[in-house]
């Protein structure tokens, strides 16, 4: 049998320079977060916990506070960041240095797979052969992700918050992309919530991610004896409750029609939280100016 | 992905990449020792599966535009989600009636991007007109895919 070297035996590449162009994509998007002072990722794993109306509340409480903010919705099949912080039908810029964020409430500067499509009940597709979609359309969705990090003209950004979609892979994808200064984890007191979100919160601490908080959401809901998943979540993994977001229905309606709930009412007990959690992130960012 | 020419025990180096636009994608590589030449042809699902990791064998002829995967291939993309002109190369390059129809059936999605790449094309070579054949150059040279 005929000895044929191996692929890293050859060390000669083709020309082609595949490599090179996937490390040309990693540092477009490094030196375009050079001007981002820290990336906060809002996830969960687990669908239906409030990761967006966390995301758009936070974004407006830090903005509030002074703080410099881009909002990424990475969720590409089912944004709904865009229409929370009221950038619905609003264009981006064909920018010299890049695509220019939607203005958003607070002035968070905002994109969304929202503002990219022509139909508000468009589901995401695209171009390609449809039988085999399953086989290549995961690496356009992260390819598209890894445009809205690299090709937004962010600017100069204090907090750069991730909407993170549900499931641990997607957890993955974007740890794949950059790594976040903080990741936090978004549940409820439901019990089925914890199952959930202890896996993602094993996939952070395997990726060696120290800045990891608990956001328990609507909280304050539950009836007396019931257990408290956040709690109970808190408790398994050591992980700290930086948030405790009462439930409040009105924080639900009002960010869903693009006015987060920190702006409408300011002093209510949901707002406050986020207000308390927007400066103890602040507080725990990295020093000094992006 | 490498190419070995067994013979010579040689990596092949890219030599020619041509699109037909059946979704297809054709790329010949060649060693340099004994001038063998194969071609690699990709049936369309692979084709998306390499262009949905934003790269281009043979190698990039442009640089890679802002959100170019993303405009290049989502489906159903809004016809105004981008305003203001493109930035075009300093130095206007004018465009003619022909490559101005031309360009009005990109669809309104990439037509910014594509028009941007053709202006830095006939700046780059000292073209001060575009036109369909300026732009036919530029399609074939820079190995445009439905641009």
């Amino acid at each position: 049998m005929r000895k044929i070297r191996t692929y890293h035996q050859v060390e000669h590449d083709t020309g082609s320079g595949i490599l090179e162009q996937v490390l040309e994509q990693r540092a477009r998007i490094a030196r375009r977060l050079a001007s981002v002072r820290a990336i906060v990722a809002v996830l969960s794993g687990k669908g239906g916990v409030g990761k967006s109306a966390v995301t758009a509340n936070l974004a407006a409480a830090l903005a509030q506070r002074g703080a410099r903010v881009g909002a990424l919705d990475a969720d590409l099949n089912g944004p709904s960041l865009g229409r929370m912080l009221g950038v619905s039908g609003q264009r981006l810029g064909d920018g010299e240095s890049g695509v220019v964020p939607a203005a958003g409430a607070a002035g968070v500067r905002v994109v969304s797979m929202e503002l990219l499509q022509d139909a508000a009940d468009a589901p995401l597709r695209w171009r390609g052969p449809s039988g085999d979609a399953f086989v290549w359309q995961g690496l356009a969705e992260a390819g598209t992700l890894r445009e809205f990090f690299s090709d937004i003209a962010w600017g100069d950004l204090d907090v750069l918050l991730v909407d993170v979609p549900p499931g641990t892979d997607r957890i993955a994808r974007l740890l794949d992309l950059v790594r976040p200064h903080v990741a936090l984890l978004v549940t409820t007191p439901a019990e089925i919530a914890r199952f959930v979100v202890a896996k993602s919160a094993r996939l952070l601490r395997e990726a060696g991610l120290d800045g990891i908080g608990i956001v328990a959401n609507m909280t304050g809901r539950l009836e007396t004896g019931a257990a408290d998943g956040a709690r109970a979540l808190a408790d398994e993994t050591g992980i700290a409750i930086w948030a405790d977001i009462p439930f409040d229905a009105r924080l639900a309606v009002c960010t869903d029609r693009g006015e987060p709930w920190v702006l409408a009412s300011p002093d209510a007990p949901a707002s406050r939280a986020f207000d308390a959690l927007a400066e103890r992130l602040l507080n725990t960012l990295p020093a000094g100016s992006p | 992905m490498k190419f070995l020419c067994v013979g010579c025990d040689r990596v092949m180096t890219f030599a020619e990449r041509q699109i037909p636009g059946d979704g297809t994608l054709a790329a010949v590589f060649v060693c340099d020792a004994c001038g063998r030449e194969i071609a690699m042809l990709t049936n369309p699902m692979e084709t998306q599966l390499v262009s949905s990791l934003g790269v281009k064998i043979g190698g990039r002829t442009v640089p890679e535009q802002p959100l170019e995967q993303t405009r290049t291939n989502l489906e159903g993309g809004r016809a105004d989600a981008f305003e203001g002109e493109a930035r075009l190369t300093p130095g206007s390059v004018q465009w003619d009636a022909g490559a101005v129809e031309r360009l009005q059936r990109v669809p309104p999605f990439v037509r910014g991007m594509v028009k941007r790449i053709y202006a830095d094309w006939a700046a780059e070579h000292d073209i001060a007109m575009i036109t369909p054949a300026v732009m036919d150059r530029a399609r074939a040279e820079l190995g445009l895919e439905g641009m």
